[in-house]
């Protein structure tokens, strides 16, 4: 499928049918190039597996950064869930080590939402402020990984039920639940709202700060959730698990090459979801192909750069 | 039903409002008439919950009421609709209708209802030019302002606050907001209404309060006093005469700029010629094309097809180059940087075509009359008509030959409109060519020494100066009988 | 209020000389200079993109690629030192013109477009190394990041260039864009041509942050890691608004050698290399809310007079 025709095409799509389609052209194009073998099911459980925790994360993102903010410390808070859940599984307590993964999620989302709102300070400083802040915990008290995550849940990172990894089920149930509260409920309405315009919400009636700050545990308790795959996956914590995978700026990239407006109040789950899929097929793709890594991130970068370029000049008409 | 009783408000220890009351019975159009800065929004603000007053009381049906939120004011039943609109255009109608108090069901949006009601809403108000679901950014400022009174009905709002209704509708609109007004009226409503522009006061308010420098000054009923009293009460002084006497015939002189048979998209066949010396009037309905011929000249949206002697510009730049220049309509998105200086402003255009020079700024401050022509201030702190003046001075050390005004007393008060008017009339005299474009008609009447009158993007006429209102909407029109 | 940043700067300074009284020494305190010399000139480039309402992630992997590509070329011999010097400068360059022009003409947000640039950088010159440096810097190219004089001095030409072009007719008309960019091109301002040199400006500041951090820190694929969020921060230390249209190059300097003071003070007071990152963090966020509170967001109230100054 030519660019040109992509492009006409585009015209008269939703950036979200404009991904999808993109990564339906890839699809074919990895049928074609790479056979039986880019179908086979281990590479669709690759896929699936490969994208579930940046998709969970991105989901999240996505939630920010439709409100009109964002957030930088979601690498950092994957690395520091993944240890509170492992270390506190140590001794066989999966459901506390969940909790607990989940209650850092609330407490550093619930601050992240404060500073930006109560003092006034710009996501982009206070959500990178919060990095340095977690990292520094983070170096202080780990070398490298610890903790234990017992078999049992260690099934959550590997196990699947038929061609589907219970990650994949999990990314999917995220997504469905952030996609119900944005279309459903009042909080999704008024996400949209303060990320369209924050000070018509507020002359409406909206409590906007309200709706950062819930936006911002959400998008934190997205994080958890990541930091308790890759939990499973490592059987243990690791200090460096999220900045490794770079999920802050890779989750962002995955919801603007999504169609959401980096600038906030249009977009939604489902652009989301096939902006995340569509760099993990390319990446699938790549490996097939045996691509040198680096090359990866520079068609990566290409990619990411080209879709918003579609996407503006497809408003722009 | 509303009463603000002694009202004291102050910004950073500098008193704004002090010891206002004002009050507002059911059925009741009250107008609120001031220059600007008289602390009219600020007072509008209180009772809308955005501020918080240091003293007094407002109570509703003799309730005393307290704001802390605009969610407070709004579950009180009052609704303010605002100057610059306040609806989020990526959204429908019925979402923004109902935005804040969405309704649900069993802890779901209930769109569904959301949407009937909006539907039904709109069919009260006589509107069925668009639905619920369209979104609100494909919609006209006019229909624009239909959901705002929709969402002011949606709250059993009892109490609605215009805030400068009419500033961004075209004459046929008004009409019907008017239509509109008195619907609201009819259901029992108190209605307070802010405005600048006589006509709308006399035709529609029953009583009239006028605020000056944040102090109550009178409140009248509307029957018993005079547009000029009205006038005087606002400005503390009688206006002998609103507009400079126009120009002798020896004062104009050569044709600077002629143009013939060019167009565009949205302009036909214009002809026009600008003479030096000369303030040119331009008429018409909004949507007849007055500010795009203004910005074809300008350059900012050209002629495609046509000539335009001495130069048909492709692009601003070119046509500041060749001596034009546009004061723009909207002064706050296009015409100023308001968080820089006056003196940084002043220069823009200079700097921009790289003759800068710093040396007259203060000198030309002073000229167009700003007070005090500190250049270090920033614009954002000035009032509407200091603004102005200061976009003038910004075309001013160009000098260019031409300059296109559109609305340019628009949002400004009524002392500070008069200053403008005599350095618009300055700059002519100069040997300034002018074009004035103006949805005021007394205003255009009175500046003008011709007339044009544009309908669906052609020039349907010229006028001579003096000529009525009614000359001119016949002109501008599309009407049979005036053709 | 303007320079509160230089207040703090003298605090955390004095504190530092509390327990380091070395820094009050010319020696001392030129070594903290140089130190900070990096990051100043990053954060002066940044500026630029920032005032016009922009942002620049790139510049951190754009230092990473000079110093990478530096060595590979160089590899040690002295006589290829000036040629690679004047490519790496064109590569700052190039990389700016091509950020600001897939921003400004593409109209990619500049965030996506900085973004996709360090992705597209960093993968570039370690595909063309085979993923790990190679080679060696000449001792020429060394001594501009090595040598406290000539370090000081790069960067003081660089910070004077720097605040006479804020002050020419090019900087007026950049913050102008900032601020109001529509006004600015109804006023004749080339707001495409003004944007897109912002970012080689923020580009070319790379380079030479870059070639001094070469000779400075060394080789690495490290070297820079993560300095286009230090470069941002000190530039928002300043008081630098993002968004565009306000603040001064000078404040935004001076946030760079605030955050670099606040690195020694940390050390020298031997808060634990880890915990550093947590104290940083959390001073950032102290010290722009502080900003925030400090300059309340007002409705403007027009002054008295204002209304009839006609």
């Amino acid at each position: 499928m030519s660019e040109r025709v992509l492009g006409s095409l585009s015209l008269r799509m939703g950036p979200a049918q404009v991904v999808f389609l993109a990564l339906l052209a890839v699809l074919v194009l990895g049928a074609i190039v790479g056979g039986a073998e880019f179908m086979s099911m281990e590479t669709v459980v690759g896929i699936q597996q490969r994208s579930a925790a940046l998709g969970i994360v991105a989901i999240g993102q996505t939630l920010a950064i439709l409100a009109g903010s964002l957030d930088l410390s979601v690498a950092v808070l994957i690395s520091l869930t993944s240890l509170v859940a492992a270390e506190m599984m140590e001794s066989g307590n999966v459901a506390g080590g969940v909790a607990g993964a989940l209650a850092v999620s609330v407490l550093v989302g619930l601050v992240n939402g404060a500073v930006i709102t109560k003092f006034k300070v710009h996501a982009f400083i206070a959500t990178l402020g919060m990095t340095l802040v977690i990292k520094g915990v983070l170096d202080h008290l780990y070398d490298g990984p610890a903790g234990r995550v017992p078999d049992s849940f260690q099934r959550l990172g590997y196990d699947r039920i038929g061609p589907i990894p219970v990650s994949a089920l999990l990314w999917a149930g995220v997504a469905l639940a952030v996609w119900f509260i944005l279309t459903r409920t009042r909080t999704g309405y008024r996400i949209y709202a303060v990320g369209g315009d924050v000070e018509v919400a507020r002359l409406s009636g909206v409590r906007t700060d309200r709706v950062v700050i819930i936006t911002h545990v959400l998008c934190s308790l997205c994080a958890g959730i990541a930091g308790l795959l890759l939990a499973s996956r490592l059987g243990a914590g690791a200090p460096t698990v999220g900045t490794d995978g770079g999920y802050d700026l890779e989750s962002i990239a995955a919801v603007v090459l999504g169609g959401t407006a980096l600038a906030g109040g249009r977009g939604g789950v489902a652009g989301t979801v096939g902006g995340v899929l569509l760099l993990a097929v390319l990446d699938s793709l790549f490996n097939l192909l045996e691509v040198n890594s680096f090359f990866k991130d520079v068609v990566r970068g290409v990619v990411i750069v080209a879709a918003v370029a579609v996407y503006v000049r497809r408003r722009k008409s | 039903m509303l009463s603000m009783r002694e009202i004291d408000k102050s910004f950073l220890g500098v008193r704004v409002l002090s010891d206002i009351s004002l009050d507002a019975e059911a059925g009741e159009v009250h107008a609120l008439v001031g220059e600007n800065g008289a602390g009219k929004s600020t007072l509008m603000k209180i009772l809308a919950g955005v501020h918080t007053p240091e003293a007094g009381t407002i109570s509703i049906d003799g309730v005393p009421v307290t704001f802390g939120h605009p969610l407070d004011a709004q579950r009180a039943g009052v609704a303010i609709i605002y100057q610059e609109l306040t609806l989020l255009p990526e959204r429908s109608v019925a979402e923004n209708v109902f935005l804040g108090r969405e309704p649900t069901r069993r802890g779901m949006v209930d769109r569904s209802a959301m949407e009937r009601q909006t539907s039904k809403l709109l069919l009260e108000l006589g509107e069925s030019t668009f639905g619920p679901r369209d979104a609100v950014g494909r919609l006209s400022v006019a229909q624009q302002q239909v959901v705002e009174i929709c969402k002011a009905l949606s709250v059993d709002a009892r109490i609605i606050v215009m805030d400068e209704p009419t500033a961004s509708l075209a004459e046929h609109e008004v009409e019907l907001l008017y239509d509109l007004v008195r619907r609201l009226r009819e259901r029992g409503m108190a209605i307070l209404y802010i405005s600048h522009r006589m006509r709308e006061i006399f035709d529609l308010s029953q009583r009239v309060t006028v605020l000056k420098d944040g102090a109550l000054v009178a409140t009248r009923n509307t029957a018993d006093v005079t547009q000029s009293e009205l006038v005087s009460l606002m400005v503390g002084r009688e206006l002998s005469h609103y507009y400079p006497p126009r120009a002798a015939p020896e004062e104009k002189g050569e044709v600077v700029i002629s143009i013939r048979g060019a167009g565009n998209a949205t302009l036909h066949d214009i002809d026009l010629d600008l003479r030096a010396g000369e303030i040119t009037g331009l008429a018409g309905l909004q949507g007849s094309g007055r500010t795009e011929l203004a910005k074809a000249v300008f350059g900012a949206e050209p002629f495609t097809h046509g000539t335009m002697t001495p130069l048909r510009p492709r692009s601003v730049r070119q046509a500041i180059a060749a001596g034009i220049g546009l004061v723009t309509e909207d002064r706050k998105a296009e015409g100023l940087a308001l968080r820089q200086s006056v003196g940084d402003n002043a220069l823009l255009v200079s700097r921009a075509m790289g003759r800068g020079t710093a040396a007259r700024v203060r000198e030309l401050l002073s000229r167009v009359r700003l007070a005090p022509p500190d250049p270090e201030r920033e614009v954002r702190y000035l009032s509407g008509g200091n603004q102005q003046k200061v976009v003038l001075a910004k075309w001013m050390t160009v000098a260019p030959r031409v300059l296109v005004f559109d609305e340019p007393t628009r949002g400004v008060d009524v002392g500070a409109k008069a200053a403008i008017h005599e350095l618009i009339r300055e700059l002519a005299r100069e040997g300034m060519a002018v074009l004035m474009i103006s949805s005021e008609l007394p205003e255009l009447i009175g500046m003008s020494d011709r007339i044009l009158v544009l309908r669906e993007g052609r020039l349907a006429g010229e006028l001579p100066p003096g000529s009525s209102e009614e000359t001119i909407m016949h002109l501008a029109a599309a009407d049979e009988a005036a053709a | 209020m303007k320079y509160a940043i230089f207040v703090v700067l003298v605090l955390l300074l004095a504190a530092i000389a509390l327990a380091n009284p070395f820094i009050l020494e010319p020696a001392g305190f030129l070594a903290f200079v140089k130190r900070a010399a990096p990051l100043v000139i990053l954060a002066a480039g940044q500026y630029f993109v920032i005032v016009s309402g922009e942002f620049d992630l790139s510049v951190g992997s754009l230092v990473t690629v000079e110093v990478v590509v530096a060595a590979r070329l160089i590899d040690g011999n002295e006589a290829a030192t000036w040629p690679v010097l004047a490519l790496l400068l064109a590569l700052g360059l190039l990389v700016g013109l091509v950020n600001g022009v897939v921003t400004t003409l593409l109209r990619v947000p500049s965030f996506i477009t900085t973004l996709g640039m360090m992705l597209i950088l960093s993968g570039a010159v370690f595909l063309w190394t085979g993923g790990a440096p190679r080679g060696a810097l000449s001792q020429t190219f060394r001594i501009f990041g090595r040598d406290t004089l000539y370090a000081v001095a790069i960067m003081v030409v660089v910070g004077v260039a720097a605040v006479l072009l804020t002050r020419a007719t090019y900087g007026r008309t950049l913050i102008a864009t900032g601020d109001n960019e529509r006004a600015a091109a109804l006023s004749g301002v080339r707001v495409t041509r003004t944007r897109i040199l912002a970012f080689v400006i923020s580009g070319l500041a790379a380079a030479v942050a870059g070639i001094m951090l070469g000779g400075f820190a060394g080789v690495s694929a490290q070297v820079g890691q993560g300095l286009e969020f230090s470069a941002i921060t000190a530039v928002v230390l300043g008081g630098v608004a993002l968004g565009g249209g306000r603040g001064s190059v000078v404040a935004a300097m001076g946030g760079a050698f605030t955050l670099e003071a606040m690195f020694t003070l940390l050390n020298l007071y031997g808060i634990s290399g880890a915990l550093e990152y947590t104290l940083q963090g959390v001073i950032i966020i102290a010290a722009v809310a502080a900003g925030a509170v400090q300059l309340p967001r007002l409705t403007p109230t027009p002054r008295k007079g204002d209304a009839h100054a006609s």
